[in-house]
């Protein structure tokens, strides 16, 4: 038993899901109870698609336990069979149907449907969402793609974009443009947005391009392995990952590498003087393992700044990220448990956090700035505007978003300057952001109306010893401007219990800021 | 107040025949109560011993994630638990023990039965039991079932005020209790009226806390403001408590009615009641009338959600001019449903349970002028050219009593408003 307040990934099921949604023509037919049904708002909510996802939820009760539950799910696939007459379907267990043991696929094979059913085992008590996505897209790819003649032309599929999938929907603007540069076309995209009768053709590509290791790896493999179909192992993200995934392409497809770099903007962004303020900013990492090894190669190299610690919640990347770590110099964190990620990154106090949306609401609370890198995501994460993280223009994206969370360079030494000022204090936060760091939140009190600070001296439990902020100090403190006032309560904190000191005054915070002068 | 109501329906909605259909559901299970009750009750913990379905969907329903470590989790079951059932038990003392050591503000645990637990068999009634004994006298533990199985939606909030009402102290004193988990803000209204016509003391299920616990007994006289409380009306009536039956309070008329069933019961006068709600009512009224006006002469139709869509059918047929097509709900509960059927005009189609395809094929058919509905068919309607409202923002939002009435016709009106606002073609 583990206990769990948020989740990275969900289920498997809502993996096949997320295949399911994103492909035309394809039904799932799942074997759940009323409840799961949730589901489908993560796609017309989050994700805002306007039709329900492809899913029959047989939808069983307590009272059809002692009966029959079989004949449930042959209604229900029968049913969504004759509704939605799709080219081919998947058929599966949700974790409660898994426990009654139905065998879904296997009664579907009695139906005696004019379409594939597409049985699915999914182990919902062992494994996740992506597995259960990266599963799903295997099994159909292995149940209606086959050999094939190669097309005349040099051409490739596309494989891993799925529904929900975090700018699935740019990115495969953006690589099929990086393609059509080399004289390459696409065969297929897969599994969104293909038919089960676009992916009868997957087998005509020359090569594929794995955009997503994470959904979409078991299926390149098995391309590899089936169709002598090679596989691109560069997932294109920032500026040098584009470069050398356009240098692969040339030599697997064997043709010129060309890349049109006229739109690109981030080096420059990045190099010019304006961006001297993100020189060494500390930035801790975390999402799934693709997008947190890519992204830690643009913080290090395209922006400048200093990583201080990555991690990711796919145990099937853990082997990957740790080797990447190791050559970053960090310690790689691999859990699904939020409330461990949020202790590291209380302890390494970075100044920015690149993550997910968990990390988002982790950075809120603590004060620290945080752009979304990685799924899981919500519903702002899938913006109107066009804004792909692969490529060209996915580089000049991921400056703009990165950049935007932080102070300005200026902004920051003005709100030094006049910290004390009482228009421009830094209690407004960004200039150009609507919202503050709450305070309070970090066991920091805040000064009351009038501006004189609450009597009671704050208290904090750093381990062993309580620690008091007497009240001069925390005033002090309430005068560092807020971006870095997290950093030095804690350096502050730390460097007084680890002198045994009990009461903080100003003195204390001098002390401490000079020690940890870098 | 001299004005009255419109008479009410020479024919009700009692004995329409009620339409049945056995298909899909597209609902919530009732572990999705844990979200506003968790709020509710500030010293108690929901554990939830299940699979990451039920992790997921808490983490989804509730959408906004405020809080680092929320009074609720998941106790996920794995394969290992799967094995064999003593394990599962010691499995969950050890969850359970860890949790409230971390968490010594935790007063109440409530552990939460899910599909995989109930499949399984799991006893967690027994497990509760044990804990409770473990942990008095400084913790409480009780279990209840929010599963998918057994629970739709706000069955949740009813079966977790359900198992608390039988450990609740004995009493004979004749006090009135209020019952259904309501924002503060619309419990501290009810409580105000009602202490204005000089009735008390005045109780509320469930507490905040579970040290502002009293009594039940043959002499408290209890009012639902929630519709779905039907196993906790179940639960009070096992205790000799009376229940005072009245529509519920959603609109003016609504909380009128239910606010007098009350005042009847405690010989609040004609002139006292009066004095207390007419200025009140005369605001509610006005509310209700602006933010109804984009719904006059309009049609709607309910999928069913949370229980309420009869008491709301009531409200936006009587008070805001609306005609409904169909009102579906999970579950019709005659004996606390009676008094809002009798004031739904007779027309619309009653359903109960759902099969989502053909109410779709018929809600197309219908075309109605709003559709209120799960968050799954929202966005796919307006796809199809309908105006929705998503149900569930109705139990999210304080919506009771007088001062929410506009409020609660806002939330119908600004999506018919929302529409006929936006002009997205070209001019010409
Ligand atoms: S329906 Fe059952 S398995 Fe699904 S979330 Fe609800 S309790 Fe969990
Ligand atoms: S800020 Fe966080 S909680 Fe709020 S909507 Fe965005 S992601 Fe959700």
């Amino acid at each position: 038993m583990k206990l769990t307040v948020w989740t990275y990934e969900g289920p498997p099921h809502v993996g096949a899901m997320r295949v399911a949604t994103g492909m035309k023509d394809m039904h799932y037919v799942l074997h759940a109870p009323q409840g799961d049904t949730y589901a489908d708002l993560l796609f017309t909510m989050i994700e805002r698609r306007n039709h329900r996802p492809p899913v029959t939820y047989t939808t069983f009760q307590a009272r059809d336990l002692g009966a029959d539950t079989a004949y449930l799910f042959k209604d229900a696939a029968t049913a969504a069979y004759e509704r939605f007459k799709p080219e081919a379907m998947i058929v599966g267990a949700s974790c409660t149907a898994e426990l009654i043991q139905d065998d879904p696929g296997g009664l579907a094979e009695t139906l005696g449907l004019p379409i594939p059913a597409i049985p699915l085992e999914l182990p919902s008590y062992q494994r996740k969402e992506n597995f259960g996505a990266d599963e799903t897209f295997y099994q159909i790819v292995k149940a209606l793609a086959t050999p094939m003649e190669k097309t005349a032309r040099v051409t490739a599929n596309l494989i891993g974009p799925t529904g929900l999938g975090f700018r699935h929907r740019d990115d495969i603007v953006e690589v099929t443009g990086l393609l059509m540069d080399m004289g390459i076309e696409v065969n297929v995209v897969a599994p969104m947005p293909a038919s089960p009768s676009d992916i009868a053709k997957l087998g005509q590509a020359h090569f594929n391009v794995l955009m997503y290791p994470e959904t979409a790896e078991t299926a390149a493999r098995y391309m590899e392995r089936e169709f002598g179909q090679p596989y691109t192992k560069t997932v294109p993200i920032g500026v040098g990952a584009t470069r050398d995934f356009v240098k692969e392409v040339a030599q697997i497809a064997d043709v010129e590498p060309v890349l049109d770099d006229s739109r690109l903007r981030m080096p420059w962004y990045s190099a010019s003087v304006d961006s001297t303020y993100l020189t060494g900013k500390r930035v801790f990492l975390f999402g799934d393992g693709t997008h947190v090894a890519a992204c830690a190669r643009i913080a290090r190299d395209e922006m400048g700044f200093e990583v201080v610690g990555m991690g990711c919640y796919n145990r099937e990347q853990a082997r990957m990220l740790r080797g990447l770590a190791t050559d970053y110099g960090v310690d790689a964190l691999i859990t699904d448990d939020y409330l461990e990620v949020e202790r590291r990154i209380e302890e390494l106090a970075p100044e920015m956090i690149l993550g997910t949306q968990m990390e988002r609401h982790i950075g809120k609370r603590l004060g620290i700035p945080c752009a979304v890198i990685s799924a899981p995501v919500h519903v702002q994460d899938f913006p109107a505007r066009y804004s792909p993280q692969m490529g060209i223009e996915g580089a000049n994206v991921i400056f703009d978003t990165w950049v935007h969370p932080l102070v300005m360079g200026l902004e920051e030494h003005l709100l030094t300057m006049f910290r004390e000022d009482f228009e421009f204090h830094d209690d407004a936060g960004a200039s150009h952001h609507g919202h503050k760091a709450k305070l309070r939140e970090m066991g920091i009190k805040e000064p009351s109306e009038t501006g004189t600070v609450t009597p009671e001296p704050a208290q904090v439990n750093t381990g062993p010893v309580e620690i008091v902020w007497l009240p001069a100090a925390e005033k002090e403190l309430k005068k560092i401007p807020f971006f870095v006032r997290g950093k030095a309560k804690r350096n502050t904190e730390t460097f007084a219990s680890e002198r045994g000191v009990q009461e903080i005054s100003v003195d204390t915070l001098y002390e401490a800021k000079a020690h940890y002068a870098r | 107040m001299t004005e009255q109501f419109s008479p009410p329906p020479s024919r009700g909605c009692s004995d329409t025949p009620v339409l049945k259909q056995r298909g899909q559901h597209e609902v919530f299970c009732g572990l999705t109560g844990i979200i506003w009750l968790h709020r509710k009750m500030q010293d108690a913990f929901f554990l939830v011993v299940g699979s990451r379905t039920c992790a997921h969907l808490l983490q989804s329903a509730a959408g906004v994630m405020i809080f680092a470590e929320p009074r609720f989790a998941t106790a996920i079951l794995e394969e290992t638990d799967l094995a064999g059932m003593a394990d599962a038990q010691q499995e969950l003392d050890r969850v359970v023990s860890e949790l409230l050591e971390r968490r010594p503000d935790i007063k109440q645990l409530f552990i939460v039965g899910s599909c995989p637990s109930e499949v399984i068999k799991l006893d967690l009634a027994t497990a509760a039991e044990r804990m409770s004994a473990q942990f008095a006298p400084n913790v409480r533990v009780l279990s209840y079932s929010g599963s998918g199985i057994e629970t739709t939606f706000t069955q949740g909030e009813d079966a977790c005020l359900a198992a608390m009402v039988p450990v609740m102290p004995k009493t004979d004193a004749r006090e009135l209790l209020l019952v259904g988990a309501l924002p503060d803000v619309v419990e501290e209204q009810a409580v105000g009226l009602l202490e204005a016509m000089g009735i008390g003391p005045i109780r509320v299920l469930p507490a905040s806390r579970v040290n502002d616990e009293y009594g039940i007994g043959p002499n408290t006289l209890y009012a639902l403001t929630q519709p779905f409380l039907t196993d906790t009306h179940e639960a009070l009536q096992r205790r000799h408590a009376q229940h005072i039956a009245a529509p519920f309070p959603f609109g003016e008329e609504g909380t009128t009615a239910w606010l007098r069933a009350i005042a009847d019961q405690f010989g609040v006068s004609d002139a006292k009641f009066a004095e207390v709600t007419d200025a009140p009512r005369a605001r509610a009224r006005k509310a209700v009338a602006q933010a109804s006006e984009a719904l006059r002469g309009k049609s709607v139709f309910f999928f069913p959600d949370s229980q309420l869509e009869i008491p709301l059918a009531r409200f936006l047929t009587r008070e805001c001019g609306m005609d409904a097509v169909e009102v579906g709900s999970p579950f019709i509960h005659r004996a606390v449903m009676a008094a809002d059927l009798d004031l739904l005009a007779e027309g619309p189609t009653i359903a109960e349970g759902q099969d989502v395809d053909k109410q779709l094929d018929r809600c197309r058919d219908a075309r109605p002028d709003l559709t209120v509905c799960g968050l799954g068919l929202a966005n796919p309607l307006e796809a199809e050219g309908l105006t929705t409202k998503w149900a569930i923002e109705l139990v999210f939002t304080p919506v009771h009593f007088y001062e929410q009435a506009g409020d609660l016709a806002g939330l119908f009106s600004r999506p018919v408003r929302r529409r006929d606002l936006l002009k997205l073609e070209a001019a010409e």
